[in-house]
């Protein structure tokens, strides 16, 4: 039997682009190979959940989780892992924050089913809706129950580190691999509980290369709505809504370096306790104008603001300890 | 837990201790937080008597207490108290925090049951936060010595001679041509009948001639910058066209100039004016200002009959003159800019506007002035005419729900003044119609008493309206007004020859912007807020800001003088000090977290940030900052922090009024 420690990775509410992210690091995942026993990771190799049942608690060294708890099956899967691993990451920005799924928490449950069952773009001509358990003549049959609310994995379980990410950047999961691979060796020390892995200390600002100015915004768009956008100068003073202010650097500003908004899916930074509150405000704050009606204009320039400034970030948010009470589902 | 806390809760008389279990609460906290360090608490009847302190001083020293929450009233009336208290027993008067359990809790509950739950949530609120705070020292800066006056009416006028004759430099700016205000419209000042010119140009005349006094007439104030001790105000100087350092202000401009203009500000529109002119004869500055919308030159480029006529060398007309931008320091401010007449047309039903020989206050003050439009005859609006009976309408527009709710304050005594002057003059029936007579100031009463026996009728009871549709014989040609008279339970109609609307005040138009600039509130009405009601009636919530007249609140002349001398007193005491020290609330940026996105750079009221080019990061210059929050609400990237008011401060005051400290929480 092989002495080396064990290897996890699973994917609760998520879209896949994580363990893609992860196959980007292309050699590097033969360090994975060489150095871990990968014992369980749906995507790539067949494993049941009753194998992991029957792993001896704490047996697994690192189980990277992706995606968000949206349903029971997520649920039970993440408290399985966290007490059959020692070191259990928040992987990518849905086990981070809730990502996009969690924008499913400004509906009802019963309003999502709805809608993806029952509209024009669903042919359902017998009204079909799913039912979480079916009696056939071999038995019950069951599949997942949608939970009330979106959440992200501390919500869930304890959670040892974050890395956040949408997905996480292939070089920081590189990087990571390699410090996991030191403290194995006993080279380096894992960096205290709780810390947020693989990104940079400040915003994504602080690798952004176009130039800044002070900011004084007369009008709000949408970056297709500008043309041409100026290549040098930052994306924010050109009234395009650009996240990258309050987002976590380690991205190497991905995004604005290709010409786009950034959207936030690295999360808050270090400081930032409400992400979405404090784009707002910072928003609000260099709108340019002197009476209440201009005021109004210019911020019905960001169409969807929730969208805007919760796009990652709305299960993970400040608000969330009160989710139950707003949202009635 | 290494802190020791210590709760005093107080009872306020009755105030908190009516609504609250006083006992009951400083008792639960001394046994329900103790696990967060709660050593202490205690109960007292006036927490911010000298034993109530000496209660703190006493554990301060032997507890050892390292922090200390009052639960009591409002920070604002008595955190310098225990802070005071807390520095006095040795320990950082910032590690200090008061809670209200009066204004957020007494005051505005009457279930006492969950008032006392809610105090204990308060106070579990404060603990949490306490244990964050740091212990902070006050930042000592330099006052300067000079003061800005806004406004020349007789409470600016008041306060600058007060400050000036104390030896310390002042700039008074007005807006209108020359100082005097209001005041300078009048003839008779009531109770007394004093000529008002009589009394308030010499004033005038020595703001003019004073050493110590900048005088910037026809100038505006347009931005404030800085704090306390060290203000920037940049101030436009209107251009006037002429040149004050040649004018001798001898007249023949005015006197030459072709176009006349109805004098709608001084003249209350019943007299005219030249496109260059003097609003009156004692204007101080002597020197006109052109009106441009009026002059012939500037509308159709020719004319020059001022210049040409002018006979000083150089010629003191300067048609090439431009708004001057200066910029004045000063280390306090008095905002003294008056009022505006309530505006009678408002009221239709009183037929201002429609019927000639119904007249506002102003145009009745004009026309009894000796050296106003009718040189003090009282006549018609034909202006010949002797009115043989009067209506003096009183509370036009005050004490009226459909107009302003409260009492001008000045009407009766004035309507009184004109019911005077009208028998005096022309020997007419005076018919004032009132709602209640209003005498609470010295030798008032008396006056009202001397126009009862010179004769003056009194109605009591709201005008209904006032129209020239005649129903009988002896209405024809007359001014009807319809009132109730309450006392005898009638309606009557009265027909006079003349009414005169004693219209209420209003605040100034732009109050709310000349606010903003100045960095203070409105009230309700519209009155600039004082920082306190009755102990603080000149001083505003900003510091270094103070209000002084009518600004505040309507009121008469001598309580705008007072005002403007107390006004003077507090700003003479800051000077004295000659430092100051404020509060060490500050704003701080974390470099490492600060990526230099420069959203906050524009928005500092007190330009307080700068950027730091070659870091690229922003930068807060504490002697500057305020501590308003501002850039930290903005700060994206939560890099910008403010003492006192940390995050983790605010978090933990949540948590804490959530009661989730408590150990039954925890299980």
């Amino acid at each position: 039997m092989t002495a080396k420690p064990k290897f996890a990775m699973y994917w609760a509410a998520s879209c896949g682009g994580c363990e893609i992210a992860v196959l980007n690091t292309h050699e590097k995942i033969l360090d994975v190979d060489a150095n871990f026993d990968v014992v369980f990771w749906p995507v790539a190799m067949d494993a049941k959940y009753k194998d992991v049942e029957a792993m001896e608690d704490g047996s697994i060294l690192l189980t990277l989780f992706n995606g968000s708890i949206r349903n029971d099956e997520n649920e039970r899967l993440a408290k399985l892992l966290r007490q059959k691993s020692k070191l259990l990451v928040a992987f990518g920005s849905c086990a981070c924050e809730g990502c996009i799924p969690g924008l499913a928490n400004l509906s009802p449950v019963g309003d999502i089913v709805h809608t993806a069952f029952n509209t024009i773009t669903t042919d359902n001509p017998h009204g079909i809706y799913p039912r979480t358990s079916f009696d056939v003549p071999e038995g019950e049959l069951h599949i997942p129950t949608l939970a009330k609310v979106v959440r992200p994995l501390e919500q869930v379980v304890d959670v040892d580190y974050f890395m956040p990410g949408c997905p996480p950047e292939s070089h920081q999961i590189a990087a990571v691999i390699d410090l996991v691979i030191k403290v194995v060796k006993g080279e380096a020390e894992l960096p205290p509980k709780g810390a947020t892995i693989g990104v940079g200390d400040s915003t994504v600002c602080d690798e952004c290369p176009r130039a800044r100015n002070v900011k004084l915004i007369k009008e709000f768009t949408r970056i297709q709505d500008i043309a041409p956008v100026d290549p040098t100068l930052c994306i924010l003073e050109q009234g395009v809504p650009c996240n990258g202010p309050a987002t976590r650097s380690g991205c190497n500003a991905r995004c604005p370096q290709a010409g786009a908004q950034c959207i936030g899916c690295y999360g808050p930074a270090e400081g930032v306790m409400d992400y979405g509150a404090r784009l707002i405000t910072a928003f609000a704050s260099v709108v340019d104008a002197t009476t209440p009606e201009e005021i109004d204009r210019i911020l019905d320039g960001i169409p969807d603001p929730t969208g805007q400034v919760y796009r990652f970030n709305l299960a993970g948010s400040l608000l969330k300890a009160n989710r139950e009470a707003w949202i009635k589902g | 837990m290494t802190e020791k806390i210590g709760v005093y809760v107080c009872h306020c008389g009755t105030n908190i201790a009516g609504t609250v279990d006083v006992k009951g609460v400083a008792e639960w906290a001394a046994e329900h937080l103790k696990h967060r360090g709660v050593v202490i608490g205690r109960e007292y009847k006036f927490m911010c008597s000298s034993l109530g302190q000496e209660l703190v001083e006493n554990d301060i020293k032997e507890l050892g207490l390292t922090r200390v929450i009052v639960a009591a009233c409002s920070p604002h009336l008595h955190e310098k108290t225990f802070r005071t208290a807390c520095k006095n027993a040795g320990l950082n008067p910032y590690l200090c925090e008061m809670v209200s359990i009066r204004e957020q809790v007494s005051w505005v509950h009457t279930d006492k049951v969950a008032a006392t739950e809610k105090s204990k949530a308060v106070i579990s609120g404060g603990v949490e936060r306490v244990l964050h705070n740091e212990a902070l020292e006050p930042i000592r800066v330099p006052i300067h010595a000079d003061t800005l006056v806004v406004g020349g009416g007789i409470a600016g006028i008041q306060a600058a001679l007060e400050i000036a004759d104390a030896g310390y430099h002042v700039c008074l700016v007005e807006r209108e041509p020359s100082i005097g205000g209001h005041m300078a419209q009048f003839d008779k000042t009531f109770p007394t009948l004093d000529c008002a010119a009589c009394i308030l140009t010499p004033k005038m005349v020595e703001i003019g001639s004073h050493p110590n006094i900048t005088l910037l007439t026809w100038s505006e104030v347009e931005k404030v910058d800085g704090f306390v001790g060290n203000f920037t105000a940049t101030i436009r100087k209107k251009a006037s066209y002429v040149n004050t350092d040649s004018c001798t202000g001898c007249g023949i401009c005015w006197e030459k100039c072709p176009k006349k203009v109805v004098d709608d500000v001084f003249e209350a529109g019943l007299g005219v004016r030249k496109a260059i002119y003097r609003p009156f004869a004692q204007a101080v500055p002597k020197y006109p200002v052109m009106d441009v919308e009026n002059c012939t030159y500037f509308k159709n480029g020719k004319c020059k009959a001022c210049q040409l006529f002018c006979p000083t060398e150089p010629n003191s007309i300067n048609f090439e003159q431009k708004d001057e931008i200066l910029e004045v320091q000063a280390g306090n401010i008095i905002l003294a800019t008056g009022y505006d007449l309530f505006d009678t047309t408002r009221i239709p039903q009183y037929g201002y506007g429609k019927l000639p020989n119904v007249f506002t206050s102003i145009e009745f003050e004009r026309m009894c002035n000796a050296a106003g439009p009718t040189e003090g005859k009282v006549v018609l609006r034909d202006m010949k005419t002797t009115p043989k009976s009067v209506v003096v309408v009183h509370c036009v527009g005050s004490r009226d729900e459909n107009y302003n709710k409260y009492c001008s304050s000045i009407c009766c005594m004035q309507s009184l003044k004109f019911a005077h002057l009208v028998m005096e003059r022309t020997g007419a029936e005076v018919y004032n119609c009132y709602i209640d007579i209003r005498t609470p100031a010295k030798d008032y009463e008396e006056f009202y008493k001397r126009v009862l026996e010179e004769g003056g009728h009194f109605i009591r009871g709201k005008v209904a309206e006032i129209t020239d549709a005649a129903r009988l014989p002896e209405e024809e040609g007359k001014l009807i007004v319809q009132v109730e008279d309450t006392l005898i339970g009638k309606q009557r109609r009265i027909p006079v020859d003349m009414v005169i609307l004693s219209a209420g005040i209003e605040p100034r138009q732009d109050a709310k912007e000349v606010g903003k600039l100045f960095g203070i509130a409105c009230g309700a009405s519209g009155w600039y807020t004082e920082k306190h009601p009755k102990l603080d009636p000149v001083a505003t919530m900003t510091e270094g800001i103070y209000i002084a007249g009518c600004v505040q609140g309507p009121k008469d002349i001598p309580a705008s003088v007072a005002q403007g001398a107390a006004a003077a007193a507090r700003v003479l005491g800051k000077i004295q000090q000659g430092v100051i020290a404020l509060e060490p609330i500050k704003a701080s940026i974390n470099e490492t977290q600060c990526s230099g996105c420069r959203i906050c750079n524009g928005l500092c009221p007190f330009n307080a940030i700068s950027f730091i080019e070659d870091d690229k990061v922003s930068s807060i210059n504490p002697a500057l900052c305020q501590g308003c929050g501002t850039c930290v609400a903005a700060c994206p990237a939560g890099a910008i922090s403010g003492t006192g008011f940390s995050d983790a401060q605010i978090i933990a005051q949540i948590d804490g009024l959530l009661l989730r400290n408590l150990e039954e929480a925890r299980v």
